[in-house]
C-alpha cells in the first residue's frame, strides 16, 4: 500500500503498518548514529534526561555531508541499522516509535519492537543527494561535538521510505523470520 | 630521472576526491542502466529510477552521491626514475585528502584512533597504497570507500581440496551474508591467492576495473561468470527489497599462492563504486 503519514508517529499509527507499506513521511525526524546513541543510553544509564522527547519520535540513522550556503543539509542517506542494534530495544522502551535506516536487525531489536509496537522503515541506501531533497529543515539539537553524529533535528516532506519490519515482526528482507 | 614537485599530487588528490563523489564512472553508469532495463521486479525497479534521479542530482545540484563520502583510499603507481621534491610525499597525499573533503563539502568520516575513536575531521589519514613500477609515470586512482559495504567483506583462508568450488562457494556465502546491508546491486571485488593480506589487496583493486569487463583468464572469466549468475540467483535485489539484480559485476584477480593455501577475498562494494584516476 501507499501511505502518506506525518509524525510524531502514534502507536495506533505504527501498528497499523505492514510490512511492505510504501509510504511518505512528514514532519519531525531526529538523526542519530553510532555516537549519539552510545551518548544516549549513557545518558539513561546516569538517569538524565534524553536530548529530544522521545515518545513516538522517529529516528533516522543519518550522519549527513556538510551543506554548502543556500542548501538545507549535504547528502543525507540512511546508514546501516544494525550498528544501532544494541542500543535499540532501552529506546524502543521510553517510547520510540519509528526508526530509518538499511539493513538488518537483530532478533532483539525486532522482539522489542513487537512488544512496544514499533516499525523499521528502510530508505534506499546510497541515493542521499534524492532524499536530501526531501529534508526541508535541518538544526543540530545536541552533541555538536560529534560533526556528522550530532543529533538533528529534521523536518522532511514526503520522505520515501517502505516498511521492512513491521510491529509484528514481519520482516520484508528476511522471509525466514516471518515463518517464526 | 623526472623531478615532480609533490604539490601536484596534493592537486590531484584535491581534485580526485571530489571527481569521485559527485559522479560515477561512464562503465558504472552504463551498468546501472543496463541492470535496471533488464530487472524483473517493479520495485526494484522504481529503486534504479531512484538512483539514476539521485546520481542526476549528485551531478547538477552538487550534492554528494551517498552521504558517506568514504575513507579514502589512494592508489599510488609510481615508475622507479621519479624523483619526488618538495617534502614529504606521504604528507602531500594527506594534504590533498584534507583540502579535496574540505573543499568538496563531503563528510569526515575518519577515527584517529580505531577504539578511542575521535573524529580527525579533515578525513585523513588516507589507505595509501603505493606500487614501484617501470619508467617516470605516476598513476594516482583515489576510490573513496564508503563503509556500510566495507564492513561486509570477508577474508577466507581455503585448503587447496576446496578448489574451485569452495571459492565460488565462499564469494556467494559473502555476498549473502552482505544482503541489505551493502546497498545492493553490489559490484564484487575477488582476490584470490597471495597471502592474507595480498588477496585482500587483489579484492580491492578488483573494485578498480571497469565495471563489465572480463578477466584476461579463461577459467578466471568463466569463475566471474558463474559467481555473477549465482549471486543474482540470490534475489536479493536492489536495496535488498527483492529483484534479479544483486551485483552489477564480479572481478577477480589472482597471484600466485603456497602449495598449502588457497587465500579467498571478497570485497564487497555497493552501487556508489567510486574511484577517479589521474596520470602525472
Ligand atoms: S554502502 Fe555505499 S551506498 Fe551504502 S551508504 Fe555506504 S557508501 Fe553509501
Amino acid at each position: 500500500m501507499n501511505l502518506k503519514i506525518t509524525t510524531p508517529l502514534t502507536k495506533e499509527i505504527a501498528r497499523s503498518l505492514k510490512a511492505g507499506d510504501i509510504v511518505s513521511l512528514t514532519g519531525v525526524v531526529y538523526a542519530a548514529r553510532d555516537a549519539a546513541h552510545k551518548r544516549m543510553i549513557e545518558a539513561l544509564a546516569e538517569g538524565k534526561d534524553l536530548p529530544f522527547d522521545i515518545t513516538d519520535a522517529v529516528i533516522y540513522y543519518l550522519g549527513p555531508s556538510p551543506a554548502r550556503e543556500g542548501q538545507v543539509i549535504g547528502s543525507a542517506g540512511p546508514t546501516t541499522a544494525g550498528r544501532m542494534d544494541k542500543y535499540t530495544p532501552a529506546l524502543l522502551a521510553k517510547g520510540l516509535r519509528g526508526m530509518i535506516g538499511k539493513g538488518r536487525r537483530s532478533d532483539a531489536v525486532v522482539e522489542s519492537m513487537k512488544e512496544t509496537g514499533a516499525v523499521y522503515f528502510a530508505a534506499v541506501g546510497g541515493a542521499g543527494a534524492l532524499l536530501s531533497k526531501h529534508i526541508t529543515k535541518s538544526e543540530v539539537l545536541a552533541y555538536e561535538d560529534l560533526g556528522t553524529e550530532a543529533i538533528r533535528r529534521l523536518y522532511v516532506e514526503d520522505f520515501p521510505v517502505i516498511v521492512v519490519i513491521d510491529s509484528e515482526g514481519k520482516d520484508l528482507y528476511d522471509r525466514k523470520r516471518n515463518t517464526l | 630521472m623526472r623531478e615532480i614537485d609533490v604539490s601536484l599530487v596534493t592537486n590531484a588528490i584535491r581534485d580526485l576526491c571530489i571527481e569521485a563523489n559527485y559522479g560515477l564512472s561512464s562503465d558504472m553508469e552504463k551498468a546501472l542502466a543496463d541492470a535496471s532495463v533488464n530487472e524483473e521486479s517493479e520495485l526494484g525497479r522504481s529503486i534504479f529510477s531512484m538512483l539514476e534521479e539521485n546520481l542526476k542530482i549528485a551531478k547538477e545540484d552538487q550534492i554528494p552521491i551517498c552521504q558517506d563520502t568514504g575513507m579514502a583510499v589512494v592508489f599510488l603507481t609510481v615508475g622507479q626514475d621519479v624523483h619526488f621534491t618538495g617534502g614529504s610525499l606521504k604528507e602531500a597525499v594527506n594534504r590533498g585528502v584534507a583540502q579535496g573533503y574540505e573543499e568538496g563539502y563531503l563528510r569526515k568520516s575518519v577515527v584517529g584512533d580505531p577504539l578511542i575513536r575521535e573524529n580527525t575531521k579533515d578525513n585523513t589519514p588516507a589507505v595509501i597504497h603505493y606500487e614501484i613500477t617501470e619508467g617516470d609515470g605516476v598513476t594516482i586512482t583515489v576510490a573513496p570507500k564508503g563503509f556500510g559495504s566495507e564492513n561486509m567483506s570477508r577474508i577466507f583462508m581455503l585448503k587447496p581440496a576446496d578448489g574451485r568450488e569452495g571459492v565460488l562457494e565462499k564469494i556467494v556465502e559473502a555476498v549473502k551474508d552482505a544482503g541489505p546491508n551493502a546497498c545492493p546491486p553490489m559490484v564484487v571485488g575477488v582476490g584470490i591467492g597471495g597471502t592474507f593480506e595480498q588477496c585482500a589487496l587483489l579484492a580491492k583493486k578488483a573494485l578498480l576495473r571497469e565495471v563489465g569487463q572480463k578477466s584476461s583468464l579463461p577459467h578466471i572469466a568463466e569463475l566471474e561468470e558463474e559467481a555473477f549468475k549465482k549471486i543474482n540467483e540470490l534475489g536479493i535485489g536492489p536495496a535488498g527489497l527483492g529483484g534479479s539484480t544483486t551485483a552489477l559485476a564480479v572481478a577477480i584477480e589472482t597471484y600466485a599462492t603456497h602449495i598449502a593455501g588457497l587465500p579467498v577475498a571478497v570485497n564487497i562494494c555497493c552501487h556508489v563504486n567510486r574511484h577517479a584516476t589521474k596520470e602525472l
